[in-house]
């Protein structure tokens, strides 16, 4: 298979043309006249925000919608793609941002379905495990056929996905975020079978908002916004500014602005905090930090160190098995959440669809989440319409919304404008501490951006921040001090002038710590 | 299957019978007892059974069907109806008449079924109405059309129930042929094969539900068939993605479903008892909903919590027996609203999620919007 691919390389081998494809949404045109390919052995970035019209260029090709104009070119003929069923025999397969796994089935029956192997009536399992095992020692994928899916950790069901292409003797794959849910070490290895697999002749399109990895893995960069192709570019002769622009459509700020300010008084105060979590494994261990204001705490980690459950401890999503809590001198240890937001507490949950959102209620009742049962928006326990219909006009524009109506289910906005509705909420009450669990993770860059401003003028503004992400260079850009999460435990506490990321890096992974 | 719900089944089983043995053993010998208990019990159970099966097939491939009771009473209705046709006014004879009403009956179920598909599927109503919306349908139109053809003024049969072709015979399975050599001259030995015997000794639909429990359970989780079916009840737009059609095995399960519930329906009236009477199925197509959610959606667990349902009614017959050697403190066994609650007070306990928790499909009731 290497040597043919040697071979054919010799003269540009292009797989896969898209041409002037142009597909038409209610309300939006999500693919504007596009031109895209893809040649043999490549890895090709399909670079865009959210809603540039990339997810749409990959269902029409993977058969999922209908191009309304232009045509697909496989292998050099003019393909008609109609259903995934003629993409995968096309020999094209695609690796979901949101898993195609059912978690019930093993590995072997996930992988077979649509395309099973029978023998006299019955599922042929051990004629697919073998395909399996063969697939993944060859491309050192480490996968157990009898596993069950739903078992597998993240990292290992996406390889699941991966196997289901290869079965299909896929040549063409497409993977859709493939990073967003991994963590830094499982995206390593992601990039390394990635890397396989164009070193055996499958050619890959890899969808991503990320520039750090599109800049370390592609072989060619196609950017998109708004539905057009803006250009095509090769990572050596650009850098991430601009990628940004040409994503964005402007100028975008990719460090953060923040000017020196002295701190204030102490307003989170941790003292010795201890949680279990849901398995009733303790999971934070008598932990220890305060947080004064006008000052940004970043808590770095790598993910599945406690700092879900530190953060749920400290937000009232949690009881903690010991120690307190103070928020401006007062105990709120254990108290319920809405004692907490009293108290001066603006949360920006780890899961905005599960604990920031509820996705069937209106933006405007969203925003009023927090003080619904107040005046205004409250009279004798009756809710004013009127009062939660200015306030969410009102945030709308300060926060800049991108919401049709105050009207719209939360559920129906992207995820960078959800994220602007909780931030929106949080950030507009008169609170003393922020607690912000991965406010950017899965967003897009003008939204990062947009929502990095707003936690600095929190801080400029006097009130304590507390910042918990798996991003470090979001907790280097952002945090005047940062803790380091390791096993439960905080193992340092630096200014973050005086540290530097090889350091970081060094404690995240468990080094022995001598000094702080 | 987890061996602590079939432990718990095995367990419920046990006692009833022993509360019987322990009763009736002045009378009968212990073996007789258990096994015409045993006998009665695979009958009872069978409408269940099937009933159950409708819900699995429905079920895993994600549409929920509360509609099994009323696919059932449609299905007695018309399958009896079916056969007096055949057997009044076509003259077919008992047998083909008796054939042709199972026929119907299960004809009748698909028909339902398809209309929950067409709801369901199709237009994406809330399956919980649509499955009342087929419970209702069936009491209205039976309950009607019973009264305009049997007993109306000017009714097709003028006012009374013309002879029906009978039920479906017993067949015999020579248990006592084959091991009676063995025995020799001791009697006793013979009196206890014979016992024995009679367990065997049903009729056609009860034996054709035990196999078709086993052929069902078979398909599902060996089979290509089963494998999609799952699949588009637990993530429909996975199977979407590798090229299943979401819609036509939907709309295939819920009809196989139909004719399960169908041939449930037949049982009724065309092998247990040659009548019909208003909502005579009388909640069994609920209970059949309670034993598939224990067996927690798998065929043969489903049909193991039908022998739980189907022993408490066959506790109830077999006392009826032994009225006259029931002791006082026992009395109350024989009434038959307490012994007749058993089922309905152990669906309760298991759906508490005491006996180790259940899992529905995942799509189970989720309209697949493409």
């Amino acid at each position: 298979m290497t040597e043919t691919f040697m071979l054919s390389n010799v003269e540009t081998n292009i797989v896969l043309e898209a041409k002037r494809i142009t597909k038409q949404f209610p309300g939006v045109l999500a693919n504007d006249n596009v031109n895209f390919d893809l040649r043999k052995g490549e890895i090709h970035a399909l670079l865009g925000e959210n809603g540039a019209g990339k997810s749409t260029l990959m269902n029409l090709i993977f058969g999922l919608h209908l191009p309304d104009q232009g045509e697909v070119i496989v292998n050099g003929k003019t393909a008609m793609i109609h259903s995934p069923n003629d993409s995968i025999a096309l020999g094209i397969g695609m690796v979901h941002q949101h898993f195609m796994l059912i978690p019930v089935f093993t590995v072997a029956e996930n992988v077979m379905l649509g395309d099973e192997t029978v023998k006299r009536g019955a599922l042929d399992r051990n004629t697919v495990a073998a395909k399996i095992n063969e697939i993944s020692i060859q491309y050192s994928l480490n996968v157990d056929p009898h596993a069950m899916v739903g078992t597998l950790p993240v990292g290992l069901q996406q390889r699941v996905e991966i196997v289901k292409t290869l079965y299909r003797n896929a040549e063409i794959v497409i993977l859709d975020e493939p990073t967003a849910v991994l963590t830094p070490q499982e995206a390593e290895d992601l990039f390394r079978i990635m890397r396989d697999l164009t070193g055996r002749g499958v050619s890959i399109i890899f969808i991503t908002h990320k520039l750090k990895e599109v800049l370390a893995i592609a072989d060619r960069i196609t950017v998109m916004r708004a539905g057009r192709v803006i250009n095509t570019v090769l990572p050596s002769e650009t850098d991430s500014a601009q990628l940004a622009n040409m994503m964005v459509g402007r100028q975008v700020i990719l460090t953060v602005n923040k000017k020196d300010r002295e701190p204030e008084a102490d307003v989170l105060k941790v003292e010795g905090v201890t949680v279990r979590d849901q398995r009733d494994l303790e999971t934070v261990h008598h932990v220890s930090f305060s947080v004064r204001g006008g000052e940004i705490l970043g808590i770095a980690g790598v993910q599945g160190n406690g700092q879900t459950e530190l953060s749920e401890a400290l937000t009232g999503l949690r009881h903690p098995t010991g120690g307190k809590v103070f928020i401006s001198g007062h105990d709120v240890t254990g108290k319920s959440p809405r004692v907490m937001t009293e108290t001066g507490l603006a949360h920006i949950p780890e899961d905005r669809q599960r604990h920031g959102l509820v996705l069937s209620y209106t933006v405007a009742d969203n925003m009023a989440l927090c003080d619904y049962y107040h005046p205004p928006f409250s009279q004798r326990g009756v809710m004013q319409p009127k009062a939660l219909d200015e306030n969410a006009r009102k945030l709308i524009k300060a926060f800049d919304v991108r919401t049709p109506s105050p009207f719209v289910n939360a559920g129906k906005l992207s995820g960078g404008n959800q994220q602007k509705v909780i931030v929106a909420r949080e950030l507009s009450r008169n609170v003393k501490l922020v607690i912000a669990n991965q406010p950017t993770r899965g967003l897009d860059v003008g939204s990062i951006e947009y929502i990095h401003s707003e936690i600095i003028k929190m801080r400029d503004r006097g009130v304590a921040v507390l910042l918990v992400s798996a991003e470090l260079d979001e907790i280097m850009a952002l945090s005047d001090r940062i803790a380091v999460m390791y096993r439960g435990q905080i193992v340092a506490i630096v200014e973050t002038k005086k540290t530097t990321r090889e350091q970081l890096g060094l404690w995240m992974a468990g080094a022995h710590v001598e000094s702080v | 299957m987890d061996w602590k719900r079939f432990g718990f089944i095995a367990l419920v089983i046990i006692v009833l019978f022993s509360v019987v043995v322990m009763i009736g053993k002045s009378k009968q010998p212990p073996l007789l007892i258990i096994t015409s208990m045993l006998a009665t019990t695979i009958a009872v159970a069978t409408p269940l059974a099937l009933g159950a099966l409708s819900g699995v097939f429905c079920e895993r491939a994600g549409v929920v069907n509360i509609g099994i009771e009323g696919m059932m009473l449609a299905s007695a209705f018309f399958g009896w109806l079916g056969g007096i046709y055949m057997f009044n006014i076509y003259d077919f004879g008992n047998a083909l008449s008796i054939t042709l009403a199972v026929l119907f009956a299960i004809l009748t179920g698909g028909l339902m079924a398809l209309l929950l598909a067409v709801l369901s599927v199709t237009f994406k109503v809330d399956q919980i109405i649509g499955g009342t919306v087929i419970n209702i349908l069936a009491v209205g139109l039976t309950g009607f059309l019973n009264r305009q053809l049997f007993f109306g003024k000017g009714s097709v049969f003028g006012g009374s129930v013309p002879g029906s072709p009978g039920v479906l015979p017993t067949l015999h399975i020579p248990i006592t042929e084959l091991f009676a050599p063995i025995c020799g001259t001791s009697a006793t030995c013979l009196q206890n094969v014979q016992a024995i015997n009679r367990v065997f000794d049903q009729k056609p639909i009860a034996i054709g539900a035990i196999l078709l429990v086993f052929i069902s359970h078979y398909i599902l989780f060996n089979t290509r068939w089963g494998l999609r079916t799952r699949a588009v009840g637990e993530h429909p737009k996975a199977a979407d993605t590798v090229g299943i059609n979401v819609y036509k095995m939907r709309y295939a399960n819920v009809i196989i479903g139909g004719l399960f519930a169908g041939l449930a329906g037949a049982y009724f009236t065309i092998e247990s008892v040659p009548s019909f009477e208003p909502l005579l199925t009388n909640g069994r197509g609920f209970i059949s909903l309670a034993a598939m959610i224990f067996g927690n959606w798998t065929p043969i667990g489903a049909w193991a919590a039908a022998l739980v349902f189907g022993s408490s009614q066959a506790m109830l017959i077999n006392m009826q027996i032994f009225r006259d050697v029931i002791p006082p403190q026992w009395a109350f066994l024989q009434e038959s609203y307490i012994v007749g609650l058993t089922p309905y007070i152990l669906t309760m306990f298991i759906l508490t999620g005491i006996i180790g928790k259940t899992t529905p499909p995942a799509a189970d009731g989720v309209p697949y919007e493409k």
